[in-house]
C-alpha cells in the first residue's frame, strides 16, 4: 500500500519555480530513490515532503491523510523523518546529546528501549560509539552522516528521508552508508533517497524517479532504470 | 584609596554585577534563538521594576516611611512583590514578540527591520510610563534597609548584598540547568545552533521562541527587584535604559548567546565599574564599563567565553 504520495505538486520560491507538477508514490517498505542533476528540485521535494517548504498547489497524503496543512514539527510525530541535505548536525552538542534530540519527539526518553535504540546506532555505526562524548562540529563528515542517520533513526521514523546522504564522503564511507540504508530498510522502515550517485542510489531502490528542471521525465523499478542507456548516458557516467 | 576600597568595591561590583547578569541572560538567551538584539528587552526590565514598585505600593507601603514589619514580613512582601514583577515583565515579554516579531518572522523581513521595530518597541513602551506616570522618579519605597551582616577583608557586606548574589546566583542555575538538562531546553539550544534541522527534529521553534522571551523577561523581572532594593528611587519610565545598556554589553562582553558568558560579563562588568569609579570618580564610572568592553572585544572579538548557544557550548 502507498505511504506516501504525491500528486501533481507545485512549489516555487518567489517566482522561481521549483516543482512542476510533480507526482511519485512510495510503497511501504520500499527504497525509492529520487535522481537527477543540480536544481533538479530533489532537495525542494524532500523539504515539501518533511514541511520546510509549502506547496503551492496539488496533493500530499502520508498513510491516507492530507498531510499539507500538518506543521513540520508535527510531521515527525507521524513518522517521517528527514536527514537534511549537508547532515544538519548540531555542532554544539555532543554525539549522544545528538541522539538524544533525534528522539525529541518520543515519550519514552528514560526507557531501556530509547537507551537501546541509541546502542542501534552504534551498533550500525561504531566509530560514532568511540565518539559518544565529541562535539557535534568535531566530527569528519562521514562520522557525521552517520550521526545524522543515526539521530533521524532515534524518532522510529516510518518514512525516513535521505538527501545525499553520500555526499562529499569517502568511499569506504559510502559503501557503508548505503549498506547500512539497505539494513534500515530490512528493518522494515520505508526510504525515499535522493542522490547523484545514481548508480548507488538505482542499484538499492524498489523504485526510481528521474527529476529534471522540477519535473518528474521518467520513472520505474531501480534496476530497470539502471539499464537504460538513455539513463546510463546521462547520470552514471557510462558512453 | 583604591586599595582601601577594593574589597567593598568588590562586594558591590557582584551585587550590581548580578543585577546585569541577570538582565543580560534575556538578550542572550533571545540572541542566541534569533540572533536578534532586542533592544526592548530593557523595558521589560522596567516593566517588572513597576510591577515591583506597584506591588509595594498595593501591599500598603507608602514613599517615604520606614516600614514596621518584621523582618519575615518584609522578605515574604519582597518575594511577592518578586514574583509580580517577573510574571508582568514574562508576560511582556511575550507579549512583544507577538506584536512586534512575530509578524515580521512570518514575512520574513530582513534583520534590520527586527533591530528597528525592537528600538521603536523600546521607545513606545518608554513613553507610555512617561505620559501615564510623568518624567519624575516615583517616591522611594525602601523595604529593607542595608544593614552590615559581616565583612570580608575589613569589608562590611550588607544584606541586601548577600540577597541578591544568592539570589542571582540560584536564578542563573536554575535557567542554565532548563537550558541544559530538560527537554525543553534542549529545544531551545537546538533551535539556537540549526533551527531548519531543530524543525525536523520535531521541536516547535514558534514555542521555543515564546519560552525564551519568557524566561528572559522572568529574569528580567527578578533583576527589577533586586534593582528596586538596590536603588529605591529607581522607579522611572527611562530607569532601564543606562541598565539595558549595560547588561547588552555584559551580553557581549562574556560571549552573547553564550548564558554563563552573561552571567561572568555582568559579574565583570560590575565590579570594574565599581573599581573605576574608585579610581577615577564617580563621572567616569561608566566610561570605564565601556572602555573595557571596547578593551576585550579587541582581543576577543567573540566575548570572553565565545558566542552562541551553538558554537561555543553553553
Amino acid at each position: 500500500m502507498s505511504l506516501l504520495q504525491l500528486s501533481d505538486v507545485n512549489v516555487a520560491y518567489g517566482r522561481i519555480q521549483a516543482l512542476r507538477g510533480i507526482s511519485l508514490t512510495v510503497q511501504e517498505g520500499q527504497i525509492v530513490s529520487l535522481i537527477g542533476a543540480n536544481g533538479a528540485g530533489k532537495t525542494t521535494t524532500m523539504k515539501t515532503i518533511s514541511g520546510l517548504l509549502g506547496l503551492q498547489s496539488g496533493s500530499m497524503t502520508f498513510d491516507g491523510e492530507d498531510l499539507t496543512k500538518v506543521r513540520a514539527d508535527l510531521r515527525v510525530r507521524k513518522g517521517i523523518c528527514q536527514v537534511p541535505e549537508g547532515r544538519g548536525i548540531f555542532p554544539g552538542m555532543t554525539v549522544l546529546e545528538n541522539l538524544d534530540m533525534g528522539g525529541f519527539v518520543r515519550s519514552d526518553r528514560r526507557s531501556k528501549e530509547f537507551a537501546d535504540d541509541q546502542e542501534r546506532a552504534f551498533t550500525y555505526f561504531p566509530r560514532l560509539a568511540e565518539r559518544r562524548h565529541q562535539v557535534g562540529g568535531t566530527l569528519s563528515g562521514g562520522e557525521q552522516q552517520m550521526l545524522a542517520i543515526g539521530r533521524a533513526l532515534m524518532a522510529r521514523p516510518r518514512l525516513l528521508l535521505l538527501d545525499e546522504p553520500s555526499m562529499g564522503l569517502a568511499p569506504q564511507f559510502i559503501q557503508q552508508i548505503f549498506r547500512v540504508i539497505e539494513d534500515i530498510n530490512r528493518e522494515g522502515v520505508t526510504v525515499l533517497l535522493v542522490e547523484q550517485n545514481a548508480t548507488q542510489a538505482l542499484g538499492l531502490a524498489h523504485q526510481a524517479y528521474v527529476l529534471e528542471t522540477g519535473e518528474v521525465t521518467r520513472s520505474g523499478p531501480g534496476s530497470e532504470l539502471l539499464a537504460d542507456p538513455t539513463i546510463q548516458d546521462a547520470y552514471l557516467g557510462v558512453s | 584609596m583604591f586599595l582601601d576600597r577594593f574589597w567593598a568595591n568588590t562586594i558591590n561590583g557582584l551585587s550590581y554585577g548580578s543585577i546585569y547578569a541577570l538582565v543580560a541572560l534575556g538578550y542572550t538567551l533571545v540572541y542566541g534563538v534569533l540572533q536578534l538584539i532586542n533592544f526592548a528587552h530593557s523595558e521589560i526590565f522596567v516593566i517588572g521594576v513597576f510591577g515591583v514598585y506597584f506591588t509595594f505600593l498595593a501591599l500598603g507601603f507608602q514613599p517615604g516611611q520606614t516600614p514596621n514589619v518584621p523582618l519575615a514580613g518584609i522578605i515574604a512582601n519582597l518575594v511577592l512583590a518578586g514574583a509580580v514583577g517577573m510574571i508582568l515583565a514574562g508576560v511582556a515579554a511575550v507579549i512583544l514578540e507577538r506584536v512586534a516579531y512575530r509578524p515580521l518572522r512570518k514575512r520574513n523581513a530582513p534583520r534590520l527591520a527586527f533591530l528597528i521595530t525592537a528600538i521603536g518597541a523600546s521607545f513606545v513602551i518608554q513613553q507610555v510610563f512617561r505620559i501615564t506616570r510623568g518624567s519624575n522618579p516615583e517616591g522611594t519605597i525602601r523595604l529593607l534597609p542595608p544593614e552590615p551582616l559581616f565583612r570580608i577583608f575589613g569589608a562590611p557586606v550588607t544584606n541586601l548584598q548577600v540577597i541578591i548574589i544568592l539570589a542571582a546566583l540560584a536564578l542563573f542555575v536554575v535557567a542554565d540547568t532548563f537550558v541544559n538538562r530538560t527537554r525543553l531546553g534542549r529545544g531551545v539550544r537546538a533551535v539556537a545552533q540549526d533551527p531548519a534541522t531543530a524543525t525536523l527534529m520535531g521541536v516547535n521553534r514558534e514555542r521555543v521562541i515564546m519560552i525564551t522571551f519568557l524566561l528572559g523577561g522572568l529574569l528580567a523581572g527578578a533583576a527589577a527587584l533586586f534593582y528596586l532594593m538596590t536603588i529605591p528611587q529607581g522607579a522611572v519610565f527611562n530607569g532601564g535604559f543606562l541598565l539595558g545598556i549595560k547588561a547588552f554589553a555584559a551580553a557581549v562582553l562574556g560571549g552573547i548567546g553564550n548564558l554563563r558568558g552573561a552571567l561572568l560579563g555582568g559579574l565583570i562588568l560590575g565590579i570594574a565599574e565599581n573599581y573605576g569609579q574608585s579610581l577615577f570618580g564617580g563621572d567616569w564610572r561608566d566610561v570605564v564599563a565601556f572602555v573595557l568592553l571596547v578593551g576585550v572585544l579587541m582581543f576577543r572579538p567573540t566575548g570572553i567565553l565565545g558566542e552562541s548557544l551553538g558554537k561555543a557550548r553553553v
